[in-house]
């Protein structure tokens, strides 16, 4: 299969084609444009090696997120970044490829953190290795991690060395209610302290908080923090993770603001937030409102579903603009993998 | 063998010393400047010595304007430049390049802004990496990697070698507690790269800018991210009759869904040579140690030291002791932290290997290090992070008997090659530098290797920053006649000759 993807690259460069690298398309609401022919990498699917106690799985990228995780957790094991499931279609390697992470993002790290090596077909068909699947890995430039969130505009990624992680012992939430200033205060002062926090968020006047760790931590912090206890905690923190939670069906378009977490409550109307504040969604914003906003408080907006995509997507400084448009050229020059997904100069 | 050929194909230069002294005085004051041949000499090596060179000339700018002027000079004049920091590297990553300037940033070091409650800290790249955490434990935060140098080693080579240390397979490498960068690229721009928030717009620039051992760019500032002080920290201490029982032990207590903050293995020959130097306690006897930490509140980590403990003893260690306060907890680590100073007290000159190997192989691979040792006839005794199973074999030798280094180097080569032959890696986290940049022939096809200077040339088209270092070129992988052993198989099985 590698081989007729290998051919499928060759045959675009040689007419002067492009083509959208695409897993489950659950991602396929996303980004400015999609251009180009479908590569689907659906049917390159199966784990190719897993043991349990390097903390290691190698998986081909078309591969059900689903299956995947369902492997791990047979081994008491998980994808600690949490990657949400826009439908039962997405893939592993389109979690990669678009580098989204859920709830315990700020807890354990991004998608790209859990990346240890990428086996990749570059813009000329070439079978390449990056990375490797040891936790600690300095040799060459950390392309594995790089090719994370670039949405297929780099290289077709065909297998993925992944780290993973024991799923904790015990877990609970608790729910406070709060306004979201102290919402906001609360999530950081937390954060500061030696708890098991997992995931926060907040949400409808309440702030949700996720425990997760050694049981003896666990009951200690509950102990410590108080609040109410829902009964229905898993389905909240899935309904996040996935955004089946009305807050995004609600919504008409859907901003993501990646900020500092100590900014003070945004004034863009209707907001979730998690990440201990410094992932804020906004139901409704204009471009420069949200660009605005984001700036000001050290990070960035994207529109990330509905409206006007392209103007929706945060503008780079000239100079690190210049850097993406070479380093595209460089690995990718006749743009055979597309341009403008991530973003309308690239 | 021998000393690797530094020069890489870098452009001839326009200026020569003077005059690049002259362009550089324009910028920076005189004491920022070094020229004479007494100045350089500091300056020729870092924490490699085995290989030496002086430079051109010492620019140690005290700010990022000067920063960006010793780029703007040195990229109009064709002259290369070496960033530095504190010069502990192992890998020879900060080597001076014989027509180069080197560029210090041990005058940047200041802590420009600690902010308790967004958990980060700015700082210039000169910080030495144990100083954020002084400075930042007045509220209760620290920041977690911790390569061994860690009271002199600066937070900008740890940007630039993605340094890891004793607690990463917990808490992650420099690449996974940064958050932003200001970052100079040899045009003398400044780029900022990440954000305050925890992802940025584009592509993942921080991703490539973090361990490319001053190939890309020079960091000027850093934002780190800070964590909570663990409240408290055990160590438990195994002794194994057997490397292949201390090796199950490790596989055995990960797979028990433990994560400790620290694990790291010692053979009986580093055990011995650390015993005489600073009396850890270790079983003279035992033929491996394991140390297994364990961090968090008090209730967390006297569950998990049990689960550890009925772990280890359940693998067959002969003997297991837990540090019963903080002082016997800082005297076990003590053993560990002072094992090349130990093994330096032992033999004149010794190599640290840095390769890192899927932990099952381990048993494989140290009776293959056993087999080198007996066949080139240096001792080489190991220390591993074995949680992440990151290999450190040292290996003795004394650089004053003629032709014994050539003998060392050539010992390491292939040990590293074992590594990548088990499905590993040449370097986990002291870089490639020069010291093992024919390895990278080895590690790498040429394809990929074409990649890599694809990248470096969308940010330094004339090969200026730190050329020779890091990514070998093709003709010099091509005339040392490397093989690439591709992960996992045997040597000689298919092999592209190039």
């Amino acid at each position: 299969m590698i081989d007729t993807f290998a051919d499928t690259i060759r045959r675009a460069a040689a007419d002067g084609k492009t083509l959208r690298i695409r897993g489950g398309g659950s991602k396929d609401f996303y980004g400015v444009a999609l251009e180009g022919d479908v590569l689907d990498t659906s049917g390159y699917a199966g784990v190719v090696d897993y043991e349990p106690s390097e903390l290691v799985m190698t998986v081909r990228s078309g591969t059900p997120l689903t299956e995947v995780e369902t492997k791990l957790a047979e081994c008491g094991q998980m994808l600690a970044f949490e990657p949400p499931h826009f439908g039962a279609s997405s893939t592993i390697g389109g979690a990669v490829a678009s580098g989204f992470s859920g709830p315990r993002r700020a807890a354990a790290g991004s998608a790209r953190d859990f990346v240890l090596g990428a086996r990749v077909l570059d813009a000329t068909g070439r079978d390449l290795s990056f990375g490797g699947q040891v936790m600690k890995n300095v040799a060459g430039y950390d392309l594995s991690r790089f090719i994370a969130g670039s949405f297929g505009t780099l290289a077709l990624i065909t297998e993925l060395s992944l780290k993973v992680l024991p799923r904790p012992v015990a877990e609970t939430t608790l729910r406070f209610e709060m306004n979201e200033a102290q919402a906001i205060e609360a999530m950081n002062r937390w954060a500061g302290q030696p708890l098991p926090l997992s995931a926060t968020c907040f949400v409808d006047g309440k702030l949700w908080v996720r425990l997760s760790g050694a049981k003896a931590a666990v009951d200690a912090a509950v102990k410590k923090l108080g609040g109410e206890q829902p009964a229905d905690a898993i389905a909240f923190w899935t309904s996040l993770r996935d955004q089946t939670h009305p807050f995004f069906a609600d919504a008409a378009t859907l901003w993501r603001l990646s900020i500092r977490s100590t900014a003070q409550p945004l004034q863009l109307g209707s907001q979730l937030i998690e990440w201990n504040g410094a992932l804020r969604w906004v139901a409704a914003a204009d471009a420069e409102s949200a660009h605005g906003a984001a700036q000001s408080a050290g990070g960035h907006a994207t529109l990330y579903r509905g409206g006007a995509k392209a103007a929706g997507i945060q503008r780079l400084a000239p100079p690190v603009l210049a850097l993406h448009q070479r380093l595209k050229r460089a690995l990718d020059p006749q743009g055979v993998f597309g341009r403008h997904r991530i973003h309308p100069e690239f | 063998m021998g000393k690797p050929e530094l020069l890489d194909p870098t452009p001839e230069a326009l200026a020569d010393r003077d005059e690049v002294v002259r362009r550089l005085l324009a910028g920076l004051p005189r004491h920022c400047v070094l020229a004479a041949p007494e100045e350089l000499k500091p300056y020729e090596c870092d924490g490699l010595s085995a290989y030496r060179e002086v430079p051109l000339a010492v620019a140690l700018p005290e700010n990022e304007a000067q920063v960006r002027h010793v780029m703007r000079v040195c990229n109009e004049a064709r002259v290369p430049v070496v960033a530095r920091g504190a010069g502990t590297g192992l890998s020879g990553g900060a080597l001076p390049h014989p027509r180069g300037v080197t560029l210090g940033l041990s005058k940047m070091k200041s802590i420009l802004s600690i902010d308790p409650v967004a958990r980060t800290a700015v700082v210039q790249p000169g910080v030495r990496n144990l100083a954020i955490s002084e400075a930042t434990a007045q509220y209760g935060l620290y920041y977690a990697p911790d390569p061994s140098s860690q009271i002199a080693c600066s937070i900008g080579g740890n940007i630039a070698e993605n340094s890891g240390g004793v607690h990463c397979l917990k808490y992650g490498l420099t690449v996974h507690n940064v958050l932003k960068l200001r970052f100079v690229t040899i045009e003398g721009e400044v780029l900022e790269l990440g954000g305050e928030g925890l992802d940025a717009a584009g592509l993942d620039l921080m991703a490539l800018a973090i361990g490319s051992e001053g190939l890309l760019g020079v960091v000027t500032e850093i934002t780190v991210k800070l964590l909570p002080k663990p409240q408290l920290a055990r160590v438990v201490l195994a002794a194994f009759d057997s490397l292949e029982k201390a090796g199950e032990a490790v596989a055995n207590v990960i797979a028990a869904g433990i994560i400790p903050a620290g694990l790291e293995m010692m053979d009986k020959l580093a055990t011995g040579a650390v015993e005489q130097f600073v009396r850890a306690g270790y079983p003279l006897d035992a033929e491996a140690i394991l140390l297994c930490e364990s961090d968090g509140t008090p209730e967390e980590v006297a569950e998990e030291i049990e689960h550890m403990s009925e772990v280890l003893r359940a693998s067959g260690a002969t003997e297991i002791r837990l540090s019963k306060d903080e002082a016997e907890r800082l005297k076990f680590w003590s053993g560990r932290k002072s094992a090349f100073p130990a093994v330096g007290r032992l033999m004149p000159d010794y190599f640290c290997m840095d390769g890192t190997i899927p932990k099952r192989q381990l048993g494989k691979v140290l009776r293959g290090i056993e087999a080198l040792s007996k066949e080139f006839g240096l001792q080489c005794p190991n220390v591993f992070h074995a949680g992440d199973g990151n290999l450190h074999p040292l290996i003795m030798f004394d650089a004053n008997v003629p032709g014994q280094q050539d003998i060392a180097v050539r010992f390491g080569a292939k040990i590293l090659e074992l590594c990548v032959e088990a499905g590993g890696t040449i370097t986990g986290e002291h870089g490639v530098g020069i010291e093992k940049i024919d390895q990278m022939c080895v590690q790498f096809r040429p394809a990929e290797l074409e990649t890599f200077h694809a990248v470096k040339s969308a940010f330094d088209p004339m090969r200026l920053l730190n050329p020779g270092k890091a990514v070998p070129t093709l003709q010099r992988c091509a005339e040392m006649g490397a093989m690439h052993v591709h992960r996992g198989q045997e040597k000689f099985a298919h092999l592209p000759r190039f």
